[in-house]
């Protein structure tokens, strides 16, 4: 074989072996959301969203555990989205160009990639210790305490593309900082911000791990914040590991609906971006 | 004229006082991400405290787990972290680079968005998914297919065919391995896809321009500039998988032990903590798993600290993917 041959031969192997690779990532992705599609629609019903989660044995649904996720993943928000935007303000404004941002930056790096089951125990012995019992309180700051490098890490970035002349503009008018920041910046970035805190969402939505031993779970209904309670992924975690085949089918149906929420969020989080972001960038 | 020199000293000095605030609540938010490492940090050390000053190295070195006897040893969570942690990575690697070339070098422009974010949204799947997946449907697939044939033809091999051996339980720590390389792949492929295009154009025509195919460019021209990105993003990945804990926890089978084929159920450091700490009775106990934690903790922030110092001289709005 000729040395062109031999190389035109490994060019088109090693491209399609790309090809290959990145068929073989596609096909996960669709392997995986076809299983949540079939086992998780064939108990799909009014009931699972109207019924407490069962004993074995006995029809139920999932209406407790998916309030208390809506509670704790709204409480998490709540508490990490603003912290996040306004450190996420300091990093791109007041602190761009200080020593200590470097830092910052660096340390949310690490944070947002961290373990979240380190976050669990950290919230564990912060507030289940002290209060003495699992808390839906303190599943929702263990929530948030890994929403907020997230919402820390968009916001920067989409302050940082606002341009240069609107915030020029605005301190030519005499105005001071913060009014620069909550009348123009805000409000160019606004699209940008809510992408990021869409994404935080769809981050600690899913969030297993952390709830383990802060929220624990709850058979029943609870509304009380300093009691345990449901949620979606520790009851998925704790139906799917039963032997009770009632058990394992909620956990299906659990699956699918965190799952398409989550989707739903991600794509909507892009969306909203692409239309109206300043950038624009995905 | 006049009418603003009036109001002027007062609107003043009530804007300056709400500009400090507003510096205020921004630094206080951005110190309390310093804070929040700090008291995980400081946490964990506290809660593992007892559990190491009362088996000191041996803590490290043994492989014993029994909570009957207050007997904790963290050797085999340590070992089945790192296995299944290189397994992963030796699996997610090659698919990842495939990807990442795939996107920036072969797509055709129509495609590699709606690729590109299918990718992505592998990556936002909760990891609780990949793991009732996992044991639902590929465990028992890697059962009946693949782990038969593996004993098979590879058992009585010298050497590597000890990594091969017992019967096919579905689950343990290749399974786990498997589940792990699927959750890094978007990770890493992402990192990759980022850096690859960071490649001045002018770099890769010169090479074409010389008479280079496309698979020579990549390597010789694209791989050589975005070295540094890509040792970070699979040090990255690497970090993701030390961590990862809900999908490990359901297929890799919590066996606290050190089994020398990868056939057989193990634990790893994040699954042992997920499966026992709310159950965990007695002081010692609770101890040694925050111990597990504060070990995993170190592991992870230095892989995941010299991924982003790699990463950091990269344009960070590039790398805003992961």
């Amino acid at each position: 074989m000729s040395r062109r041959a031999l190389r035109k031969l490994v060019n088109a192997l090693a491209l399609g072996l790309s090809g290959l690779a990145t068929a073989v990532g596609l096909f996960f992705l669709g392997a995986i959301l076809w299983t949540l599609l079939r086992s998780g629609l064939a108990g799909m019903s009014l009931q699972l969203f109207t019924a407490m989660t069962p004993p074995p044995g006995s029809a139920g649904g999932l209406l407790n555990a998916i309030y208390g996720s809506v509670v704790m993943t709204v409480i998490g928000i709540l508490i990490g989205g603003p912290i996040g935007v306004l450190a996420g303000t300091y990093l791109a404004e007041y602190g761009r160009n200080a020593r200590i941002s470097g830092v910052i930056r660096f340390v949310n790096d690490v944070l947002l990639s961290a373990p979240s089951i380190i976050v669990g125990l950290f919230v564990y012995e912060l507030l289940v210790v002290r209060m003495g019992h699992f808390s839906a309180i303190a599943g929702a700051v263990a929530l948030a305490i890994i929403a907020i490098p997230v919402t820390v890490r968009t916001t920067e970035d989409m302050l940082n593309l606002v341009p240069q002349g609107m915030k020029d503009a605005s301190t030519a008018m005499g105005a001071y900082h913060w009014r620069t920041i909550t009348s123009v910046i805000y409000p160019a970035a606004r699209s940008g911000i809510v992408t990021g805190l869409l994404l935080a969402v769809a981050r600690i939505s899913g969030e297993t791990a952390p709830l383990l031993f802060t929220a624990l779970n709850n058979q029943f209904w609870s509304s009380n914040l300093a009691a345990p309670i449901a949620n979606l992924p520790v009851v998925i975690f704790q139906f799917a590991l039963s032997p009770y085949p009632n058990w394992q089918q909620l956990a299906w149906s659990g699956a699918l609906i965190i799952t398409m929420s989550i989707l739903v969020l991600s794509i909507a989080a892009r969306f909203v971006v692409s239309s109206l972001g300043p950038g624009g960038r995905s | 004229m006049s009418s603003v020199a009036a109001i002027e000293p007062a609107q003043a000095s009530g804007q300056r006082l709400r500009e400090r605030a507003f510096r205020t609540a921004t630094f206080a938010a951005a110190l309390l991400v310093l804070a929040l490492l700090g008291g995980v940090a400081l946490s964990l050390l506290l809660g593992a405290w007892p559990a190491l000053a009362h088996f000191k190295l041996d803590f490290l070195t043994r492989e014993i787990w029994n909570p009957v006897t207050d007997k904790f040893g963290a050797l085999a969570p340590i070992y089945g972290t790192v296995v299944t942690s290189f397994l992963a990575l030796l699996l997610a690697i090659p698919v990842s680079f495939g990807i990442a070339i795939f996107l920036t070098e072969l797509a055709p422009v129509w495609l590699k968005r709606p690729v590109g974010v299918a990718i992505e949204l592998l990556a936002a799947v909760p990891s609780i998914i990949y793991g009732i997946w996992g044991l639902f449907v590929l465990a028992p697939i890697l059962q009946r297919h693949v782990q038969p044939w593996l004993i098979d033809w590879l058992g009585p091999l010298p050497l590597i065919g000890r990594l091969f051996q017992g019967p096919p339980y579905g689950i343990g720590v290749l399974t786990a391995s498997f589940v792990l390389a699927i959750m890094v792949i978007p990770f890493i492929s992402a990192v990759m896809r980022d850096v690859f295009e960071m490649v001045p154009d002018v770099l890769k025509e010169s090479a074409y321009g010389l008479g280079a195919t496309t698979w020579e460019v990549i390597w010789q021209v694209v791989v050589p500039y975005a070295r540094t990105g890509i040792i970070g993003g699979v040090m990255l990945g690497l970090g993701r998988a030390l961590g990862e804990t809900m999908a490990v926890t359901f297929v890799i089978g919590n066996a606290h032990r050190i089994g020398s084929s990868l056939l057989a159920p193990g634990t790893t450091i994040s699954a042992s903590i997920a499966n026992e700490f709310a159950e965990a009775v007695g002081d010692l106990y609770t101890s040694a798993l925050v111990a597990l934690g504060a070990l995993l903790f170190l592991i992870t922030f230095a892989v995941i600290a010299a991924a982003r110092l790699m990463l950091m001289r990269l344009d960070r709005r590039a790398l805003s993917s992961v």
